[in-house]
């Protein structure tokens, strides 16, 4: 990644242009041609830096509601329990973290009664019984674009 | 508006941009005509979508690990009822500090305050992690780190 691969990201994270010719106003901000963008892109794709370029929804605008869950799993047991968790396609995130509470995943669903009885199968599956619902109580936060160029 | 309330042309744009959109030079164009309509019709919807915030953020989403941006330490503080509006929103203020929410605390696990912190090295995340403390003067937390990624997808609604 050089300078202007930085300056690109910094610009397509959030502000990424929906207009006729969106690669062309990436290059006019940073200076460089469209087909030139073009490539850039390509290769960050490639190399695996950017997963995708599309649309982030607010789950709540949609009518889905979300939560994080914490779990207590054996070491033994690990691979078996993300196995099951992550069939699910509500999971969009899953992380072992060096906690008791060990598997911390977040769940996305139509209701949270939804997610409280797919949490319930996942205990049953499993035979996990520590598996807690933490829906957010409040709301302060949330940023999803990082400085590429600090 | 919810997803049940959505006409079905409304329904195929939003499926169109929800997973990567195509690498050429008019990307809209080819979605519109996947989709059947106008590609001025397209653009103007999608941004309408933007600007009403049904879409939180268009654009790429990274794979930090490998931007080099390697640490991400869940910060989980203990913190008064009284005292979460005020200590909440000052923690909003870090610009290292992604995500902020309040969450239920319950016997056996007293935090109720959830911050995303992201660094280069899990030290930044300490260091960032010591600044909110001194700002708030919540001195009761743990910084969880995630020693293994096993699922990072975008929800698929459509």
């Amino acid at each position: 990644m050089d300078a202007i691969d930085k300056k690109i990201l910094n610009i397509i994270q959030t502000k990424f242009p929906i207009v006729q010719k969106p690669y062309d106003a990436i290059g006019k901000e940073v200076g460089i041609s469209e087909e030139d963008v073009i490539t850039r892109i390509g290769n960050l794709k490639k190399e695996g830096i950017i997963r995708r370029i599309g649309a982030t929804y607010d789950p709540r605008k949609l009518g889905f509601v979300s939560s994080l869950c914490a779990a207590k799993v054996p070491p033994e047991k690990i691979k078996e329990f993300v196995d099951v968790v992550n069939s699910y396609s509500g999971v969009t995130h899953n992380y072992e973290r060096d906690n008791d509470y060990n598997i911390w995943f977040t769940f996305i669903d139509e209701s949270m009664e939804e997610i409280e009885n797919k949490l319930k199968e996942i205990s049953q599956k499993t035979g996990v019984k520590d598996v807690r619902n933490l829906p957010t109580v409040r709301f302060f936060k949330i940023r999803v674009d990082f400085d590429m160029e600090k | 508006m919810s997803k049940k309330t959505m006409t079905d042309v409304e329904k195929a744009i939003c499926t169109a941009i929800q997973y990567d959109i195509p690498l050429d030079p008019c990307p809209f164009e080819t979605l519109a005509k996947k989709v059947g309509i106008p590609e001025d019709e397209f653009i103007n919807k999608a941004n309408e979508f933007l600007g009403k915030g049904y879409i939180r953020r268009f654009g790429a989403a990274i794979r930090h690990r490998k931007a080099g941006i390697t640490a991400n330490g869940m910060g989980v503080w203990v913190v008064p009822d009284e005292d979460r509006e005020r200590v909440g929103k000052i923690m909003a203020t870090f610009k290292e500090v992604s995500h902020c929410y309040e969450r239920p605390s319950f016997e056996g696990w007293p935090y109720n305050l959830f911050t995303m912190i992201h660094g280069r090295t899990k030290e930044d995340c300490y260091d960032v992690a010591k600044k909110i403390s001194e700002a708030t003067g919540i001195k009761g937390y743990k910084l969880l780190f995630s020693s293994q990624e096993f699922k990072k997808e975008s929800m698929i609604y459509f």
